[in-house]
């Protein structure tokens, strides 16, 4: 009897409980849609080139940064022709380049074999960026007097629903292709945002000695059915500097194209030479009354502008 | 016995719902981010197409289709003054990308309200569907919005949302078109700024079956400010 009584109490528990959980569930359905904490991010991903950051790479344009004084200085000595230099063609372009560059991502996962559990991501290489690892195994970072590279030293960790990662350990080089320096005291953190088969890089670069404000990019990619066709790796050539020739480069106040993009688009100055006050909207008021538009646009009005003019040129 | 059992488990599922319906269901309740405060642009990216007004005729980055292309190049500002269109690069398909203040803040349980100082725009988030799908299109269209969540323990998650019955307006300052058949999908991501303070990442598609040949995705960001005393509202100008 007691026994017959005891099951009939622990159904009752069980009917209460289910209930109670349905309840909840069905209506949690109604309130929002369930992201899985991690999403894959392996595959191919196809750039959508429909922002800017570059400008065409036109020379002396800093538009869109906060530079250091120093920074400026570095920035309008730079000389394009240094990659004419046989022992920087194939320098590359430092880490931000994932988000700044025209390329797509081809990202792979790498697993422990004993446990099955992710070690890494990798994004592969380009002819002019190098391959970076996402390690995600929690590893320490080496010291601060480990080597430093082009892609830095990457870790990774899923976060509410994305997959944040930092990258310290990087090598002296740019922040845009015009000569902005970025110093191996920088640190570049990552988000990576996935939305259906849409990827969003987040970038907040940080540099400590040529950044007055982090350097924030986002970049879109859209999932590709098919691998993303990479080039061949860069192979450097004579391109009429002989070795030892000296590095090109300008006296910071001398630089001759330092009118070029200011005159193409008829853009103030502070904000051509990266002045922090320019990324804010106080600036647009301010500079409402003396701004004049440039001329109607002649050439190269349409999707991607100088950029395809310049390389299928 | 069974009976029994039955009924008071459907009694119990009952209030249980209707307890969570009170308490946790409304958007407000179910939030898996804050997006509510004082947010500014803060203008890294497609600089010269925000900042200033393009040169007429100049539609970089944007796919257009062959019919935006009489628009872009008749496009004259005057003339949408004195219609009153002044407003017309302050839609939906661009408010996002104006370089601007924005207020957001619970207008009810279940309509998040989004104010910008640049234009003086207000967009609804409706987290319910309305019954007025027929209504007339405004700039701002009519927006229903769904949270995405990531389950604990992780927690966080996003917004999505999705705009549509707009009225015809700017990607660009400079005229370039979006028409009244445009789709605006929405995901509004947080992420911690390392030195201190919330970034806001607004990824945006647009897809239009008049104007574009392909979707315009953009991404504008937002730095999360501690209070509205730089709120500056100033009215729509289709000439800056």
């Amino acid at each position: 009897m007691l026994v017959d009584m005891v099951v009939r109490l622990g159904r009752l528990a069980l009917v209460v409980l289910f209930a109670v959980l349905g309840a909840f569930a069905v209506f949690a359905q109604t309130d929002s849609a369930v992201l899985p904490a991690q999403f894959d991010i392996a595959g191919s991903w196809a750039p959508i080139a429909t922002e800017d950051v570059q400008n065409d790479s036109v020379p002396v344009d800093y538009l869109g940064l906060a530079l250091t004084d120093e920074g400026r200085t570095r920035a309008l000595s730079y000389d394009e022709s240094q990659k004419s230099m046989i022992e920087r063609q194939c320098q590359g372009w430092g880490a931000s380049y994932m988000v700044l560059g025209p390329f797509g991502l081809r990202i792979s996962s790498q697993s422990d074999a004993a446990t099955n559990r992710i070690v890494s991501y990798t994004i592969d290489a380009w002819e002019d960026w190098m391959t970076m690892p996402i390690w995600m195994d929690g590893r320490p970072r080496p010291s601060q007097h480990a080597m430093h590279t082009q892609a830095g030293f990457t870790i990774g960790r899923w976060e509410g629903g994305a997959l944040a990662a930092q990258t310290t350990h990087l090598k002296t080089g740019f922040i845009r292709k015009t000569g902005v320096p970025l110093s191996d005291e920088a640190t570049i953190d990552w988000r990576f945002f996935r939305h259906g088969d849409l990827l969003t890089v987040l970038m907040v670069a940080r540099d400590p000695v040529y950044l007055v404000e982090p350097e924030i990019v986002s970049k879109s990619f859209r999932l590709s059915k098919t691998p993303l066709d990479f080039r061949d790796p860069c192979i450097p050539g004579f391109e009429g500097r002989e070795p030892g020739d000296g590095v090109p480069h300008f006296a910071a106040d001398q630089n001759p194209f330092i009118d070029e993009f200011m005159k193409l688009y008829n853009l103030p100055r502070e904000a051509v030479l990266g002045y922090r006050e320019t990324l804010y909207p106080e600036y647009r008021k301010k500079i409402r009354n003396t701004y004049v538009p440039p001329p109607p646009c002649a050439n190269d009005c349409g999707v991607a502008g100088n950029f395809v003019r310049r390389r299928s040129g | 016995m069974k009976r029994g059992l039955m009924l008071l488990g459907s009694l119990l599922a009952v209030m249980a719902a209707s307890l969570h319906a009170q308490s946790a269901t409304s958007a407000r309740n179910a939030a898996p981010i804050d997006l509510t405060g004082y947010w500014v642009s803060y203008v890294t990216e497609n600089w010269r197409y925000r900042m200033v007004t393009p040169a007429k005729g100049e539609y970089r980055r944007i796919p257009v289709s062959p019919a935006a292309l009489p628009i872009i190049n008749a496009w004259d500002p005057a003339v949408d003054e004195r219609a009153g269109n002044q407003c017309k690069s302050y839609g939906v398909g661009a408010i996002m990308n104006v370089p601007t203040r924005l207020r957001i803040t619970w207008q009810d349980a279940d309509t998040l309200r989004i104010d910008t100082d640049a234009g003086r725009q207000t967009r609804l988030l409706r987290f319910t569907a309305r019954a007025s799908s027929s209504a007339t299109p405004t700039w701002q269209g009519e927006s229903i919005a769904r949270w995405e969540r990531v389950p604990a323990p992780d927690r966080g998650g996003s917004l999505r949302v999705v705009t549509t019955n707009m009225r015809a307006g700017y990607l660009r300052k400079n005229g370039v078109p979006y028409s009244e058949r445009a789709t605006i999908s929405e995901h509004f991501d947080v992420a911690p700024i390392p030195d201190g303070g919330t970034l806001l990442l607004v990824t945006t598609i647009i897809e239009d079956p008049v104007y574009l040949n392909a979707p315009y995705v953009v991404s504008p960001h937002f730095k999360k400010e501690p209070d509205g005393s730089r709120w500056d509202p100033t009215p729509c100008s289709s000439t800056w």
